[in-house]
């Protein structure tokens, strides 16, 4: 990927739409970001003018200030509409709202939506580009690349040999989804952990190994990604109690001691202290929490600015 | 009077000679002779066929006229050779009361007075809510032809067996939507491989086979007949092939869709392939090919299920569940023939003689003094599914924007031409 040959794509909907060699490409343009980033003046001119919507139609706080944050660091102006300020709930349609957004003249949506398939819907009405900012059960495309952006750091560049466990509610969750697909595809080994009620259906095109028993997941790992558990899973009865699925899937101290000396460990947050992490790892030095908040400005970045720049004719999804 | 010739039944050139209404006379071309006073029309060596029955249609009217009304949805009907639609129940008001059942009547023969003919369905219980009989004695004396709660599963099994009962006396057979109501909760497809993919909520396929498979129990110790409707699964298909082995009145259907189309129709989140019961896999599409041939599946209908664009042009959990069906199923089948799936005999079994049987509706066999209702199917005309070559009102079909190839070109109900 160089000036000659210009970021192929309109939107970003899924990580499985990008080839390995974009992945890393994207990653290292998220790297010189980075660098910037840990500047004393942070902003830089590269997207001046454009005009980047963050349209948010369901709650979150960290990803909508990182995308905008990220925009705004490239001199671009952003936009927020948020859930309670849009017009979903006074009954307006996806489709009118992306139209409306379209009449002014954005060069890029982020959308973040309930609905699995809500960017691709918009992707297909809307001629700006589309970030996928996570949509219901299925993609959420940067949480993937800053994932492999912070483990790429901590690992000194190396996915291939290297093994993770995600642990937790797969079933529901689009960053799973977008990190098996992105981190099987660098060559790290996989493996997943969920009581059953919270995996997936179709687990045998997973590129992975399922664990129900988190002490034989987590033997010999270099790092563990642990899900956010939605409270909302125990009330449908996917969990008897909250007690219960903590004592068998809540990582701690214990359970570390048993993956690679060193292993670190990932969430996308919010977390929940003591139901999917416990404290004191969430605050310890194998802790990459933080690290993560911080790349997904320097991707996001990376991403916004290679989408407004892309290649004039980039065809249509 | 009426006397087509040169065309094509079964593999052979025919000639049909139409008296008042009635096949006069029906054999190989050149064997009648046609009086000097009939109507001749030359078939030019089109596919006859008899009208289809079609036993499972959501008409919307009363109470949805913008998804579809009766005059529309009968001329779809009769475009797609269809000379009888068994209409469900689920309109507003519910066709739970002789008044509804009137209704559609009425509105069925004004729109369309020599056919295609509709024949209301009668609510199983009061409002399709599952707890209270509806009077299946007034309903049938209003008209209607069977009993189903379609759409809204009967969940509880003591109140399934009474409509079975209560119907039976009427002659009134169950068609049962048969779903788990809670393993199929909050489902927008099927639960699989896609489900897992694209992050929707599956149902899984036992959600049908446990319901069908209650019906089927429930109908072996009742005596009973009951009729399983739009079966998508090869697990509910084993369940119906035992029910039969131990020879328990079980009948069954399926739709145009479950013989072509598989879960991979979700793969860009088009919600026109949202339908319940949902698509499923490849595998389930191979068993429901085999059970239409060899019979185990009874008769093919079409569920269409309109909807207007404005309601489904959303991403797929928030649309509703339906395909439409009538324009379009004849030529969907027509595309099993061509690839060796059925003949024509089998769409004719499947299509117009054992529905007929099953709910007691004269059909034409093209002998004499059978209803004169038939059309002629060209196989080679190619059309592209748009809102303007539909019509029906809607055009909620994963084949929107598809090219297909063959269509009816003529149909007589009653011995008069209705397209």
């Amino acid at each position: 990927m160089s000036e000659a040959h210009p970021w192929p794509h309109k939107d970003l909907l899924d990580i499985s739409r990008l080839t390995v060699d974009e992945i890393m490409h994207l990653l290292d343009t998220a790297r010189s970001f980075h660098e910037i980033n840990r500047r004393p003046v942070k902003k830089v001119p590269t997207l001046k003018g454009k005009t980047i919507m963050l349209f948010f139609a369901e709650n979150s706080t960290r990803t909508k200030t990182s995308f905008d944050v990220a925009g705004k660091r490239l001199s671009a102006d952003t936009h927020a509409l948020g859930k309670s300020g849009s017009s979903i709930q006074k009954g307006e349609t996806l489709k009118d709202t992306a139209l409306t957004l379209q009449a002014m003249n954005p060069d890029v949506v982020v959308l973040r939506d309930s609905s699995s398939g809500a960017a691709q819907f918009l992707a297909e009405r809307l001629r700006c580009s589309v970030v996928n900012a996570g949509d219901g059960w299925h993609a959420h495309p940067t949480q993937a690349l800053l994932d492999a952006f912070s483990l790429r750091e901590a690992w000194g560049g190396e996915f291939a040999g290297k093994t993770l466990l995600i642990l937790g509610d797969m079933a529901h969750s689009r960053v799973a989804r977008s990190n098996a697909n992105l981190l099987s595809r660098l060559g790290v080994k996989l493996r997943f952990c969920a009581p059953r009620t919270l995996l997936p259906a179709g687990r045998h095109l997973w590129p992975g190994e399922f664990f129900s028993d988190l002490n034989e997941a987590v033997r010999g790992v270099d790092a563990v990604m642990c899900l956010r558990l939605q409270l909302e899973r125990q009330q449908a009865g996917l969990l008897p109690d909250l007690r219960d699925y903590s004592s068998r899937y809540c990582l701690t101290m214990r359970h570390l001691a048993l993956a690679k000396s060193g292993a670190r460990v990932l969430h996308p947050g919010p977390m929940n202290r003591g139901l999917e992490i416990s404290s004191d790892i969430a605050d310890s030095d194998a802790s990459l929490v933080l690290n993560q908040v911080e790349a997904g400005v320097a991707v996001r970045m990376a991403v916004l600015y290679l989408c407004a720049t892309r290649a004039e004719h980039a065809p249509h999804l | 009077m009426l006397f087509l010739h040169n065309a094509r039944y079964l593999g052979q050139m025919c000639d049909l000679l139409v008296r008042d209404g009635r096949v006069a006379a029906f054999g190989p071309s050149g064997s009648l002779t046609a009086p000097a006073e009939a109507d001749a029309v030359d078939a030019g060596g089109r596919i006859l066929f008899p009208s289809f029955i079609d036993a499972h249609v959501h008409l919307r009217d009363p109470g949805f006229e913008w998804k579809e009304d009766i005059r529309t949805g009968l001329a779809a009907a009769a475009h797609g050779g269809i000379g009888h639609v068994l209409c469900m129940a689920n309109t507003d008001p519910v066709n739970d009361n002789a008044a509804v059942t009137r209704d559609i009547l009425a509105k069925a023969m004004t729109a369309h007075p020599h056919g295609p003919f509709a024949h209301p369905i009668a609510a199983a219980t009061m409002g399709l809510d599952g707890k209270a009989l509806a009077p299946l004695g007034e309903l049938k004396e209003a008209g209607c032809i069977a009993v189903s709660n379609d759409g809204r599963p009967l969940a509880d099994t003591e109140i399934l067996r009474r409509v079975m009962e209560y119907g039976a006396d009427l002659g009134l057979i169950l068609i049962d939507h048969c779903e788990d109501p809670w393993l199929a909760r909050g489902a927008h497809m099927n639960e699989g491989d896609m489900s897992g993919r694209l992050g929707l909520r599956g149902q899984p396929d036992a959600a049908e086979a446990i319901q069908a498979d209650r019906d089927i129990l429930l109908a072996e110790y009742l005596d009973l007949p009951v009729h399983i409707a739009h079966v998508s699964a090869s697990r509910t298909l084993e369940v119906i092939r035992r029910g039969k082995e131990r020879g328990v009145k079980v009948t069954a259907e399926t739709c145009p869709h479950y013989l072509l189309l598989t879960e991979e129709a979700l793969a860009g989140y088009d919600s026109n392939a949202k339908v319940n019961p949902p698509l499923r896999t490849r595998a389930d599409v191979e068993a429901m090919r085999d059970a239409v041939k060899s019979g185990l599946i009874d008769i093919m209908v079409t569920d269409h299920a309109p909807h207007a664009a404005h309601e489904k042009e959303h991403p797929v959990d928030q649309a509703p569940n339906g395909i439409t069906g009538l324009d379009t199923s004849v030529t969907l089948l027509w595309s099993l023939v061509e690839e060796g799936v059925l003949d024509e005999d089998d769409l004719i079994r499947l299509y117009c003689r054992r529905p007929g049987e099953i709910f007691g509706i004269p059909t034409n066999t093209f002998q004499h003094g059978d209803p004169a209702d038939f059309f002629l199917f060209d196989p080679n005309p190619e059309w592209v599914v748009s809102p303007k070559t539909l019509y029906s009102k809607s055009a909620n079909t994963p084949w929107l924007g598809k090219t297909l190839k063959g269509r009816v070109a003529a149909h007589w109900i009653g011995g008069v031409k209705v397209v």
